[in-house]
């Protein structure tokens, strides 16, 4: 659910990497903040465990400009990813814009996101939204590694919405702004048509 | 449950910020923060310099998002009031019409009975703008109607 407010004149959306473990979603957000301007960006929050998985969820909120007189925010935020954090990302959702779905492309994670996108629909339909008619994008993440997946394979076991999809190898960049790019348009697409009823 | 965009308007922002302002003051806070449960800032009075309001607004919806769901588990809808207790300052988080949070940031001038007190008076004052707020907002749900495809692509130049 967009927040927009007209005093102020600004427009705040929810956006959230969702996604197996250990697929990338932090490392998504790492990058972005790295490579955004100070300007555009406020604090990362991460909570996360002593060995850096997160236990909550990861936070970055960014400021993109203005649009007719309306200042954007986005907050990217992450689920944590494995299984048994389901309560989390249940929670993480409520209000969401638009998802992120970051899938491991390694051949020994094939089932894993194909159970963690079964996971987001049935989530999403819980707190009450149409998975079909959500603003989603797909990464396939860790293309740069060996043993991995083709993209028509991961494409029919994630993407029977075909929804539009990007490859990516988020520890070193690639493919991480054009994600983003694609989901925050989707969003304010979406946020044009009033949002979802 | 909807989920078009929510509007907040001039006016009711207004009520909103002479509400917590009128807060501020009864409760000898330092400050005072009305955030939606999504973790997005409405509104704050009183001294937000040095307080990165953005991700405190996230946190405190975070931290309601927990509890609520540790409330669950045994069989409680939400705990509707946090507390916590600092070496200097202290924050009182509550939930205000099941969809806001007010957090107030207070120290040893004020106390967590006096601030317990005013949040409750203040509470029922913010619902019924809440439910005007929510009113208006449902009945203009046209989204951004001059948004186009060229001011979205200017975004990203």
């Amino acid at each position: 659910m967009s927040f927009i407010n007209y005093s102020s004149r600004e427009i705040n959306c929810k956006i959230v990497y969702y996604g197996p473990g250990l697929c990338g979603k932090t490392t998504n957000l790492q990058f972005i903040y790295k490579r955004m301007n100070p300007e555009a960006r406020g604090r990362m929050i991460s909570l996360a465990t002593e060995s850096e998985r997160t236990l909550f969820f990861d936070f970055l909120p960014l400021s993109l400009g203005e649009i007719r007189g309306f200042k954007t925010r986005f907050h990217l935020y992450t689920v944590p990813g494995q299984v048994f954090y389901d309560a989390s990302r249940r929670l993480i959702l409520r209000g969401v814009d638009g998802v992120v779905f970051c899938a491991d492309s390694q051949l020994t994670r094939v089932d894993a996101n194909e159970e963690s996108m079964e996971n987001l629909r049935v989530n999403l339909r819980e707190q009450g939204y149409d998975p079909d008619r959500l603003p989603l994008v797909i990464q396939y993440n860790k293309r740069d590694l060996p043993n991995i997946a083709s993209l028509a394979e991961l494409h029919a076991l994630v993407n029977r919405r075909n929804v539009p999809e990007f490859e990516a190898a988020a520890s070193t960049g690639a493919g991480v702004f054009e994600t983003l790019k694609a989901v925050i348009k989707l969003v304010l697409i979406d946020l044009k048509r009033g949002g979802r009823q | 449950m909807s989920h078009g965009n929510f509007i907040l308007r001039e006016p009711e922002y207004e009520e909103f910020l002479s509400i917590l302002r009128k807060l501020l003051v009864d409760a000898s806070a330092k400050v005072v923060f009305l955030v939606d449960k999504n973790g997005t800032l409405l509104a704050s009075v009183g001294d937000a310099v040095g307080f990165d309001t953005t991700s405190l607004a996230s946190l405190a919806a975070g931290n309601i998002a927990a509890t609520g769901g540790l409330a669950n588990l045994i069989g409680e809808k939400e705990f509707s009031i946090l507390f916590h207790e600092g070496e200097r300052d202290n924050m009182h988080l509550s939930v205000v019409a099941e969809r806001l949070i007010l957090v107030i940031v207070f120290d040893r001038r004020s106390s967590v009975g006096l601030v317990r007190l005013r949040v409750r008076q203040a509470t029922a004052r913010l619902a019924a703008v809440m439910a005007v707020a929510v009113a208006a907002s449902e009945a203009d749900q046209g989204g951004v109607e001059e948004l186009t495809e060229a001011d979205i692509e200017s975004l990203f130049k």
